[in-house]
């Protein structure tokens, strides 16, 4: 029986952990992470759960501590934000390239300087690059169901990755909302027993991870980590039926919304699209064939999929809310990349907004389908990248 | 009362306004509700004036925004009136609902409210001293809230906010937040 409660994204994550029960967790507090490992930090305490907490110096020491008690052969776990993020750069590489399953919620949140605290996707989308997973989350509900499945996806035997599950900061990790609890029992079987691959711990057969690999392999060992991403889709699909069947919870690679005979369309991550689909509903009311496609599988990226959801509309917007300065916004490259291979595709421009946790609004949504009415009317596009809600 | 109701909170830090909204969305759970509680995060300063919020629905709720239309505006501080426009983006059927010490018709006519929009008084500060001996009115705004909106049951309302203040309080406040809430019910007046 599900358990309908009131919480805030960061307890719903932390009790997603405490039901998986973990072997270790990297401990480091930053806002507005810092509330879901001290809820953790608490279940252990109380003896909720049996994990071993490492409590470290630094982010970077965090998911060193991560890499060397999964090498080791446990099940691990850490969460961080933004700068911890950042700071964790180097090893999440090592993760990814020792192909070790560690989850890691990430709560968004932008990047210094200028400091600020809140939630925008700018230190997610820095870590694309780093060989792991990606699956974001629109609200709390989506945050834990997506936290459940990330168990299955990253330590499935023919992926073997880390996985990076991203919440908005603030909008989500804090806010309270309405959601449902698995029964703890049934998280534990869902997600099953950690198998290990090349233990550490195993000493009768001694192994070594990250040796030096020069010029004669290396070349050879990222094809590996490039072919082992092209099999991810599948496995999160086939993770998501089973889920579907547990919770009665349907997930796919993306959300579409009213997108099936669209003309107009946003592309949008995480809470914003929930609050553009209330405005969709407004234009349809009016007649207007608007729709939307939300992401959820960022790493490795839906190309194809994409491309087939959007291909019949006539104008796209996608929506950013980090920017690569001097390019576009990052969703936009991936979604840019993917109508190209189409004969016919819908007219595509970028929109960046909300970056420091701006408030995204239900005007800022109808401003933008507006645009896109407009360009799928007279075929003009007046500007490619855009800053909308800016103080003039 | 439609099928979603908005809810602005106006406070200052240290009043329990946050916490508050968050006791509301609890108690609104019931029936199968969608609900939503959140501050609008600033710098946490006790006495700075800071805002919260309530969606309760009967609709999934998928907007991740402040409200801008609020069916309901909470004031708890009555100090705020003089500095911000607490009726802000408020409907012509928005109920306002004031911790204060004087007469709801004067609180109608200080906001220029309309015929159709409700103007409720409770005087949370004293109730929350004379049930607990500290200003903190947010218990009593509460029951004011419950019996002006009837979004929720009284029993409920009382069932929730011993819950949650007994993870943190001692069984005189948490006793004392009971009456408090129950007197806020009982005391509004309006005009």
């Amino acid at each position: 029986m599900a358990k309908v409660v009131a919480v805030t994204g960061n307890e719903a994550v932390a009790n997603a952990l405490r039901q998986v029960n973990p072997d270790v967790c990297g401990i480091y507090p930053i806002t507005p992470q810092t509330d879901m490992m001290q809820r953790y930090a608490s279940f252990i305490s109380n003896g909720k759960v049996d994990t071993e907490a490492i409590l470290v110096e630094s982010e970077h020491s965090s998911m060193s501590a991560c890499i060397g008690a999964s090498a080791a052969g446990g099940r691990v776990v850490t969460a961080t934000s933004s700068q911890g993020l950042a700071l964790m750069w180097e090893m999440l590489h090592i993760a990814s390239g020792d192909r070790l399953p560690i989850i890691m919620p990430v709560v968004n949140r932008a990047l210094s300087a200028p400091l600020n605290i809140h939630g925008d996707h700018s230190d997610a989308m820095g870590a694309r690059d780093t060989g792991w997973i990606q699956i974001w989350s629109e609200n709390a509900q989506e945050a834990y169901d997506n936290t459940v499945q990330s168990f299955r996806v990253g330590e499935h035997m023919d992926i073997r990755l880390p996985v990076m599950v991203c919440l908005d900061g603030f909008i989500i990790s804090h806010s309270i909302e309405r959601m449902e609890y698995l029964e703890d029992a049934e998280v534990k079987k869902f997600v099953g027993e950690f198998k290990n691959l090349f233990p550490l711990l195993d000493l009768d057969k001694p192994k070594s991870y990250g040796p030096l690999i020069l010029t004669d392999l290396y070349h050879e060992y990222k094809r590996a980590q490039h072919e082992v991403m092209t099999k991810v889709k599948d496995v999160v699909l086939d993770v998501a039926k089973d889920f579907e069947k547990l919770s009665g919870r349907k997930y796919g690679l993306f959300e579409t919304y009213r997108l099936e005979d669209a003309e107009i369309a946003l592309v949008i991550l995480n809470s914003a699209a929930g609050t553009s689909k209330d405005v969709v509903d407004e234009f349809r009311n009016k007649g207007i064939k608007a729709g939307l496609l939300k992401p959820r599988l960022f790493r490795p990226f839906p190309y194809e999929e994409v491309a087939e959801a959007l291909g019949n509309t006539k104008a796209v917007c996608v929506m950013d809310r980090a920017d690569s300065f001097g390019g576009y916004g990052p969703l936009f490259m991936e979604v840019s990349s993917a109508l190209y291979h189409l004969k016919e595709r819908p007219l595509l421009i970028n929109k960046i907004y909300g970056l420091g946790g701006r408030d995204y609004m239900p005007s800022h949504a109808e401003l933008v389908l507006n645009e896109l009415a407009e360009i799928a009317k007279s075929g003009k596009i007046r500007t490619y990248k855009e800053y909308i809600g800016v103080r003039e | 009362m439609a099928e979603t109701t908005e809810i602005r909170w106006h406070g200052r830090g240290g009043q329990g306004t946050v916490t508050a909204a968050k006791v509301l969305a609890d108690t609104c759970l019931s029936g199968g509700r969608y609900v939503q509680a959140f501050p609008e995060y600033g710098p946490e300063r006790a006495g700075a004036p800071l805002r919260a919020y309530n969606r309760i629905s009967s609709k999934e709720l998928r907007m991740h925004c402040p409200v801008l239309n609020p069916d309901v505006v909470t004031v708890v501080d009555a100090t705020l009136l003089d500095s911000i426009n607490i009726a802000e983006g408020a409907k012509e059927n928005t109920i306002f609902i004031i911790n204060t010490t004087k007469a709801p018709m004067e609180m109608r006519e200080k906001l220029g409210a309309g015929s159709k929009q409700r103007v409720i008084t409770v005087d949370a500060t004293k109730i929350a001293l004379d049930c607990f001996g500290r200003a903190l009115p947010n218990s009593p705004m509460l029951g004011a809230l419950c019996k002006a909106t009837g979004l929720v049951a009284i029993e409920h309302l009382l069932e929730d906010v011993k819950k949650s203040f007994g993870k943190k309080f001692s069984q005189k406040i948490i006793d004392g937040n009971l009456e408090a809430t129950k007197r806020g019910y009982e005391e509004v007046k309006e005009a």
